[in-house]
């Protein structure tokens, strides 16, 4: 069973050395017209002495949505969280390898620049203690990034707007966060995260804690954002996977098994390991 | 047989169940017993003098505490001032920063000062300043009351910036913030209300202590001249009028026992009333 559309990664199956040795061309062009936004180069990640990630190479492509799909443990978000290194706060952890974002390396970039540049938005919606105006207003303050108070206003309501919340908190941005729901609060977490205008948006199995309603809310706005954003998403629901996601990369056991086109990875798949996962006869 | 064994453990049951109930009554009855025998004495001694007035030679009617209430009040911002930044920058080092063999070596030493009884933290607030000085003094007061706070208030505000949840310290680094940044913009105003609860107790705690304060900011029959000088305060002037073979000053005793014990139980309800009515709960 071969794939019969795009094949982006032949060195995904070449040896680790050999991809060292030949480093990715950035000049290639890319199937479909799609540019390259981030591309990881023989990732390494440790805990300690426990390898999670194991020698991953991705592109992803700017404007798309590119999802991770395996079982538990399967590194994914881990892999996911080594985008703008926020698994480096873990203690005893080590990183080996290259992940460029636009041709720039983000592991030897000062970790806030590339923090603003790569937006996360976690599994459990996490509000800061605050008005949902100064929730929002955070990142912005924080990076001195607007002007003036109007020009944080503006920021304020756009990013509500472009996180489809704005019509149902307008009347009370100076309330708390908490008073908001359970879907309510994660979109207030993306609009958070858009505050600051990040270029890429990883999504940490953002849905997995709401119920179908809020879930098709926070889908139909992962189509509206991935206009001005490129995003990658975390999650166990392969359905979700198979709605949002023009890529899905198959993870399991720390390796990156599978990664190609939406349709190809549900349908098609040329690994035995990605046919038997999404055909639910494991994980 | 069986009977035996039925009528054996409800006798069991039954002799228990007094006993405790008993231990119970004794427990909680007497707090009561002293609050309403404080009440009883303290508040038919107290008139308005007591509040206004400077106390009066001995063979003089009449008289109040207006200085020890005062003096009171300047020793506990006195104390305020060495204990609380102390433990409170403390407490954010082991929180936040801590967790290393250092930490836990900290955190032992600050349980063991916990224990430390407070006569022997008068002595070493009169070894290091009065001594040197050759006089009693308010700032000698003030050091024993604050060193007497530095425990409590690092391990408070270490467990109510412990109860935050790391989400929101990883959401606001995500946004770009520091470690820093994030601590002081999201974690500590989330523990703000705990933090200061914890303070309120803490001071609550030590405006009853006498022992620190016999030998080194001895007491005072008129007004404090300055915070180098001897300076009176409420537990003292207690321990001084109730040994005292005047019947007017056991009643003053009483008098400033009551407002003593008024002051504290208010700031302790105060304090738990915040603590229990947080409107932002962080999960």
């Amino acid at each position: 069973m071969q794939a019969p559309t795009r094949q982006p990664f032949p060195e995904l199956n070449t040896p680790a050395a050999e991809v060292n040795a030949a480093p990715m061309d950035t000049a290639k062009p890319l199937p479909g017209g799609a540019s390259r936004k981030l591309c990881a180069t023989d990732l390494n990640f440790y805990y300690g002495s426990f390898q999670a990630l194991k020698s991953i190479s991705m592109e992803i492509f700017a404007n798309q949505v590119t999802a991770f799909i395996g079982p538990s443990g399967c590194g994914k978000s881990t892999f996911l969280r080594t985008l703008n290194r926020m698994n480096e706060t873990v203690r005893n952890s080590r990183v080996e390898g290259k992940i460029l974002l636009d041709d720039v390396n983000i592991l030897e970039q000062e970790v806030a620049y590339v923090r603003r540049r790569v937006g996360m938005v976690f599994q459990r919606s996490n509000p800061f203690p605050k008005s949902i105006f100064d929730n929002i207003a955070y990142g912005p303050r924080i990076n001195g990034t607007v002007a003036n108070r109007a020009a944080l206003r503006e920021k304020v309501e756009q990013s509500l707007r472009r996180a489809a919340l704005w019509d149902e908190v307008k009347d009370k941005l100076n309330q708390s966060a908490y008073g908001l729901s359970g879907g309510q609060q994660q979109r207030l977490c993306i609009a958070r995260a858009l505050a600051v205008d990040p270029e890429v948006l990883l999504l940490d199995e953002p849905c997995s804690a709401l119920d179908p309603i809020a879930t098709a809310k926070i889908e139909d706005l992962i189509f509206q954002l991935k206009g001005s954003c490129t995003i990658v998403i975390v999650t166990h629901n392969m359905q979700q996977a198979a709605r949002v996601a023009d890529n899905t990369g198959f993870f399991l056991l720390g390796s990156l098994i599978e990664f190609d086109n939406t349709a190809v990875i549900f349908k098609n798949p040329s690994k035995k390991e990605t046919e038997d996962y999404v055909t639910g006869r494991f994980g | 047989m069986t009977n035996l064994h039925t009528l054996r453990r409800k006798t069991v049951n039954v002799v228990m169940l007094t006993v405790t109930g008993l231990c119970t009554f004794f427990a909680a009855g007497t707090l009561v017993y002293i609050l309403g025998y404080l009440f009883v004495h303290g508040a038919t001694s107290l008139s308005w003098d007591f509040f206004t007035k400077l106390p009066t030679p001995v063979g003089e009617s009449g008289g109040g505490m207006a200085n020890a209430i005062v003096g009171s009040g300047k020793l506990l911002l006195l104390a305020s001032v060495f204990g609380i930044p102390i433990g409170f920058l403390g407490g954010v080092y082991l929180a936040e920063f801590g967790g290393n063999t250092f930490a836990y070596i900290i955190r032992y030493v600050t349980d063991l000062l916990n224990g430390v009884p407070s006569i022997v933290i008068g002595i070493f607030a009169y070894t290091i300043i009065v001594l040197p000085q050759k006089h009693f003094s308010m700032l000698a007061g003030g050091l024993a009351l604050g060193v007497m706070m530095i425990p409590i208030a690092v391990r408070s505000s270490e467990e109510f910036l412990r109860a935050v949840p790391n989400s929101l310290r990883e959401g606001a680094m995500a946004l770009g913030a520091s470690k820093a940044k994030a601590i002081v913009t999201v974690v500590i105003p989330a523990a703000k209300n705990g933090i200061m609860t914890g303070i309120m107790l803490n001071l609550a705690r030590v405006a009853g202590e006498t022992a620190p304060l016999l030998f080194t900011s001895f007491g005072n029959r008129y007004w404090s001249p300055g915070w180098e000088q001897p300076i009176s305060a409420l537990p003292v002037m207690i321990f001084t009028y109730a040994i005292a073979p005047y019947e007017d000053w056991h009643k003053q005793a009483w008098a400033a026992g009551f407002v003593l014990l008024a002051l504290v139980l208010t700031v302790n309800v105060i304090a738990r009333a915040v603590l229990s009515n947080k409107k932002h709960v962080a999960r």
